[in-house]
């Protein structure tokens, strides 16, 4: 039998580091499990000026804080740990970790957040460092005075553009619908800019190059014409998607694949809890992720107690 | 400078020693970015399990950063990180942007193993 815990957290972003170290701090013996890095998508954010409590400070700061502070009240946290298997019903639950073995809790956290939107086409994995970028802020500057294309229609994709320009010679948008899902001040701003160019209503067919990207090729929805967009780089800002694969079939999921919860946290599942961006909800913020753990980790707590007090002496 | 647990290549003398003697070396040159922190975390994790190979960082802007930015194996790179690897102080691996850890671990048991 592999080591037993009070609580699996599964994720290791800001629900989940939260949720570690209320459990912890409430000398609830807790792991936290995560198959990528420590801060989740809060790492992706550079700046970060609205977490209440601090003036202004990096995503990456943030994380290395609460895992500091979850490890300090004795949480184990296992990070790059991708999850093999799972049994989540019944009293002893289990979390099968690639070369680790199983861990058994009496109660689940899952806080898996969610993960970039990718395109899914083979020569988007083929570009990806020598011309497909999801990160404007890390390689920008490799594009100075060049052409490049941007990919998705939303704030982050328009904001993005437009901090694009300071190193781009051309940057042409490519949405996939008529209308931008952006605010209207932000497109507003995206359009008085001159280096900024626009095309509507597109799929994106390929991407081609010969050992970095040359070319991205997109086809009219209405019309089905192609256009081949000279490019050396193209940015990808499509969104996120809940990253809930793995509780398909185990916990109930709304059609968009986000996970149903109610408002203590409690899934389809008696003892397994949500928290963060993967749970069904409209707004997706830090501080969001934070409030979800706080109150998955109580009703966590408050489950173990329930359950230890119906227990025969 | 990073702010990693990792060792820091920080100097063109510590970049030097550091692959002049060692024969495994793996070294991400990289920023305090999104597709940077993975892959140094990675790393961390992995220095326990491969105690025969040598892994560091090293500040893309920093004063050594400019020996892995002007390698001919990165010359079409244009994702950060780049990550070199080194057997006997010769490049026999380099990837750019972000790895998983399935990626790195096929890298170094290739051609460390």
């Amino acid at each position: 039998m592999g080591e037993k815990y009070d609580v699996i957290v599964l994720g290791a972003g800001p629900a989940g580091l939260t949720a570690g170290i209320y459990l912890s701090r409430a000398r609830v013996k807790t792991l936290i499990i995560d198959s990528g890095t420590a801060g989740g998508q809060m790492v992706m954010s550079y700046n970060v000026a609205n977490y209440p409590g601090v003036e202004t400070t990096s995503g990456w700061d943030i994380s290395q804080t609460m895992l500091r502070q979850a490890k300090t009240f004795g949480c184990k946290v296992m990070t790059q740990s991708p999850v093999t298997g799972m049994n989540l019903s019944g009293e002893d639950k289990w979390v099968e970790v690639e070369d680790e073995g199983r861990f058994y809790a009496h109660a689940v956290i899952t806080a898996t957040g969610g993960v970039p939107r990718e395109l899914g086409m083979e020569s988007e994995q083929r570009f990806m460092g020598t011309g497909i970028s999801y990160c404007a802020t890390c390689d920008g500057d490799f594009f100075t005075d060049k052409e490049i294309v941007a990919i998705g229609g939303g704030n982050s994709a328009l904001e993005e553009a437009v901090g694009l320009t300071k190193y781009a010679s051309k940057v042409t948008i490519v949405h996939e619908f008529n209308e931008f899902q952006a605010q209207p001040w932000i497109v507003e701003e995206a359009r008085k800019n001159e280096k900024i160019h626009f095309l509507m209503a597109q799929d994106i067919i390929e991407f081609t190059g010969t050992d970095h990207l040359e070319t991205v090729i997109v086809a009219s929805k209405e019309t089905g014409e192609r256009t081949l967009i000279p490019a050396e780089g193209c940015f990808i800002f499509i969104g996120y998607v809940p990253n809930t694969a793995v509780f398909k079939g185990i916990l109930e999921l709304n059609e968009r694949g986000e996970l149903i919860a109610d408002r203590q946290m409690n899934t389809s599942v008696p003892g397994v809890f949500a928290a963060g961006d993967l749970r069904e909800k409209r707004f997706r913020q830090i501080t969001t992720s934070v409030a979800d753990g706080t109150i998955a980790a109580l009703s966590a707590i408050e489950f173990l107690q329930q359950r230890a007090d119906s227990s025969p002496v | 400078m990073l702010r990693t647990n990792l060792k820091h290549t920080d100097t063109d003398a510590d970049y030097k020693d550091i692959i002049e003697n060692n024969e495994n070396v793996m070294i991400c040159c990289g920023r305090m970015g999104p597709m940077c922190l993975p892959v140094y975390d990675i790393m961390e994790n992995l220095e326990e399990k491969y105690p025969s190979v040598v892994f560091r960082d090293m500040d893309f802007d920093g004063p050594a950063g400019y020996n892995i930015r002007s390698l001919p194996e990165c010359r079409r790179f244009n994702g950060l990180p780049f990550t070199i690897y080194y057997k006997n102080g010769k490049i026999v691996a380099a990837t750019t942007s972000i790895q998983n850890k399935k990626q790195i671990t096929s890298i170094l048991d290739r051609e460390f193993s």
